[in-house]
């Protein structure tokens, strides 16, 4: 059966699901219960399923995150509402110290399946602490698994899986694709591409063009156009940022021979430093250029006036794309598309 | 049994605190000193506009039913907690009274041990209890086993009377883990080391217990299990443990924080963490909050059952303030000469936790030398063991590094784990 929502009513509608499904599955944060959430994400689910099981809780992201810690060890399955991606800070120790470490330290005996909903990302021209990317910095984290979303079908499904999963999970939501519209079919689970894979949206054969999040629609985009200039790409949504499905990544590297990453967040020690790394190690003789990272610049999120020029969009994605085929901008060079493998000269 | 209405605070008793150092000897902020007190004959607080009950130490009545040398004080609104314990009721009070008084002595003579493996290399760290017997013991054999105790790295006392082993106790400072015991055996969390952190996750099982209620999975008329934080006085400066009083006192969660006040955080003295005595902070957030004498193990225990039936009973949650000190170092690598006096530590000395409840014992005849005799042998025999299993713990095997990272299954991880193995295997071959 399919639907068409928006992809805050596909999270809703993966909420609701689980917690019919489960009744130890409970939704707690800020303003989720009688508001719906800031996004009104949980719009619907405290008159449906009581307010102790989708819980307001006091203003304090440690408390949410420590109090669903505790929650967990008694059982139950907290999907937490972070309501804006720079408050996560707060419950930093609790989610680094506490939730990813639990299971390790406990060997074994003490699961946490907590889920952590977290909007992310600019463009929506947001006040200060409102437009963050801080997916690495979770994702250098072992025992959390972090997943960003890019469409309603994963909002739902992915949404559903993370709570399933007896490991947490950092769940990005892209809060400038919350209204985005799409069909969303109500796949079983276990019919269900698992969450850490790594997802081609697009097929091409001269560059891979691996993104996540909010960044994927800009991706497809930037593909449509370059395919009007001759450039066929390939765009891979990562999806799972921990693990990362390095698979199905390299599969796509070693048909292209060109890899192009985008994300929001700043470029030093960002997760396309991960991705190129590990594709310049395991696809070192099909790669025909070094790979080419197109990302947010090395700053504090900019006031919202400026935050066109921080944020990767079409052009600064195509300008990659040039950049990886040796071609720039100013002077395209022709017949871009890739020439049959040299593999034996690349090898030398 | 539930109180008609929750004290804000207990206590017919009202107790002045010993004299202490409430501040650094150098460099201590200008507010912490206002309470310095480096004349003996003089109060703490003494200089301090608020008068002499002023400061973290002085001012508010705590609950004691044995005094320093043993004399047991009658106080009806406490002693009720302690039928099952008087003396004059026969064999099983008496028992109950004998096993608190070996919990005590066990768990000194484990620590002495403890402290001792670690002279002899045998462990990397220990954090002494020494001096915090009966705020420990007192207060965990109040619980039931179907509580939760989430506790910091010195509750040595807890984890024994809980059900952990001795050896249990040393396994983490031996670094042969990070965690000594299965937390659902013996319901007790592994040792936190992050200052503060498990007094949320005691409120979020409470939490828990509140869904279970209203699942039908716990049944509210056999009285709620309940959640048991134990905090020291530095915690309670942290923003979780702050947040954690938020959390229970809206929710009315069935959780009780037991702060073991010892005086010390390592060489910050309580007056840093508070201008007012700890206990006060609870009126604050709206929950009752009770301050004990924590070297007095009849009045822990007193105070624990008490704030536990009101959580049993839809009471929410209670602060306990146990006042107590802490008679070693903060841990074997700590050197507490350097941040405070010893006569304060002679003084605390005098209210020694064991000797003055076997003072008690042996005035109201529960103990004689062989009794005291026999516990002593118990003792001994519970430090052999630890001895012993200590010493013959062994390394875990290098790949169980990779075991429980992740509860489900992870490709990333065994790839790592599958490199790794073959780097190790390098050796063997090269060996061959």
């Amino acid at each position: 059966m399919t639907t068409t929502l928006t992809l805050a009513k596909a999270l809703g509608a993966g909420l609701r699901r689980a917690m019919t499904d489960d009744d130890r599955v409970v939704v707690m944060g800020e303003d989720v219960g009688r508001l719906g959430g800031v996004y009104r994400v949980t719009d619907g689910l405290q008159a449906e399923f009581g307010p102790r099981r989708v819980l307001d809780t006091p203003l304090a992201e440690s408390g949410i995150i420590g109090t669903a810690v505790g929650l967990a060890v008694r059982g139950y399955r907290p999907v937490c509402e972070i309501q804006f991606d720079g408050f996560v800070f707060v419950a930093f120790d609790q989610i680094v110290s506490q939730l990813a470490k639990m299971h390790a330290r406990t060997a074994g005996r003490v699961r946490l399946p907590i889920t952590i909903r977290v909007p992310v990302g600019g463009g929506i021209g947001a006040a200060e602490h409102h437009s963050e990317s801080p997916e690495a910095l979770f994702a250098h984290v072992a025992g959390l698994r972090v997943v960003s979303v890019s469409n309603p079908q994963d909002a739902y499904t992915v949404l559903r899986q993370a709570i399933a999963c007896d490991d947490p999970v950092v769940f990005f939501e892209p809060k400038r694709r919350y209204h985005a519209k799409a069909e969303v079919e109500d796949l079983p689970l276990a019919l269900a591409t698992p969450m850490d894979r790594a997802h081609v949206v697009r097929e091409g054969r001269d560059v891979t063009l691996v993104t996540w999040g909010g960044l994927v629609v800009t991706a497809l985009d930037a593909a449509v156009a370059a395919s009007d200039d001759g450039v066929s790409v390939e765009v891979v949504d990562l999806q799972s940022l921990s693990p990362m499905d390095h698979e199905t990544v390299a599969a796509s590297v070693r048909r292209t021979g060109h890899l192009v990453v985008a994300h929001e967040a700043p470029r030093h020690a960002g997760l396309g430093a991960e991705v190129a790394a590990t594709m310049t190690d395991r696809c070192f003789e099909y790669l025909e250029a070094a790979p080419v990272r197109v990302t947010g610049h090395g700053m504090p999120y900019p006031p919202a006036r400026l935050e066109s020029h921080y944020l990767p969009d079409l052009d600064r994605i195509l300008d990659g794309v040039d950049r990886v085929l040796g071609r720039t901008t100013a002077d395209p060079a022709p017949g871009a598309s890739r020439p049959e493998p040299a593999r034996a000269e690349a090898v030398r | 049994m539930v109180p008609s209405e929750p004290a804000v605070r207990t206590g017919s008793t009202v107790e002045t605190l010993p004299k202490q150092h409430d501040g650094h000897r150098a460099d201590t902020p200008r507010d912490a000193r206002a309470d310095r007190n480096d004349d003996p004959t003089t109060p703490a607080g003494a200089d301090d506009p608020r008068g002499p009950e002023a400061g973290a130490s002085e001012g508010a009545p705590v609950v004691r039913l044995l005094d320093e040398d043993g004399t047991r004080r009658p106080d009806p609104e406490h002693d009720r907690w302690l039928d099952d314990l008087d003396p004059g009721a026969g064999g099983p009070a008496r028992e109950g009274l004998l096993r608190l008084y070996e919990d005590m002595v066990v768990a000194r003579r484990l620590d002495a041990e403890a402290t001792a493996l670690q002279r002899q290399g045998e462990l990397a760290l220990w954090p002494p209890l020494l001096g915090q017997e009966a705020a420990q013991v007192g207060s965990a054999r109040a619980l039931r086993p179907d509580d939760f105790v989430f506790s910091s790295y010195r509750e040595h006392a807890v984890a024994s009377v809980r059900g952990a082993e001795p050896v249990d106790l040393v396994r983490v400072w031996r670094g042969v883990t990070v965690c000594g015991w299965d937390p659902y055996a013996i319901g007790m969390a592994s040792p936190q080391v992050i200052i503060g952190a498990q007094a949320l996750h005691a409120t979020g099982w409470a939490m828990g217990v509140q869904l279970d209620v209203d699942a039908g999975r716990v049944d509210p008329a056999g009285g709620l299990p309940v959640g048991v934080a134990y905090v020291g006085d530095g915690a309670m400066s942290q923003g979780d443990v702050n947040e954690a009083f938020v959390f229970a006192s809206t929710y009315r969660s069935p959780v009780v924080f037991v702060c073991q006040n010892n005086q010390w955080a390592i060489s910050e003295p309580v007056a840093l963490q508070s201008r007012v005595p700890l206990v006060e902070r609870a009126r604050g957030f709206g929950m009752p909050g009770v301050r004990v004498d924590g070297n007095d193990v009849l009045a822990v225990l007193a105070v624990t059952r008490a704030a536990l039936d009101r959580s049993r009973h839809d009471g929410g949650p209670t602060l306990v303030e146990a006042v107590t000190y802490r008679m070693g170092p903060h841990t074997t690598a700590d050197d507490p000469t350097r941040y405070r006096d010893a006569a304060e530590v002679e003084a605390w000395k005098g209210r020694d936790p064991v000797a003055r409840f076997e003072a008690y014992l042996r005035g109201v005849g529960v103990l004689d030398d062989a009794g005291a005799e026999r516990v002593r042998a118990a003792a001994d025999s519970a430090a052999a063991a630890l001895r012993a299993g200590c010493v013959a713990l062994e390394d875990p095997p290098p790949l169980s590094l990779f075991d429980h990272v992740y509860a489900e299954p992870h490709a990333a991880l065994a790839r790592e784990r599958a490199d790794y193995a073959r780097y190790l295997a390098s050796f063997e071959e090269e060996g061959r």
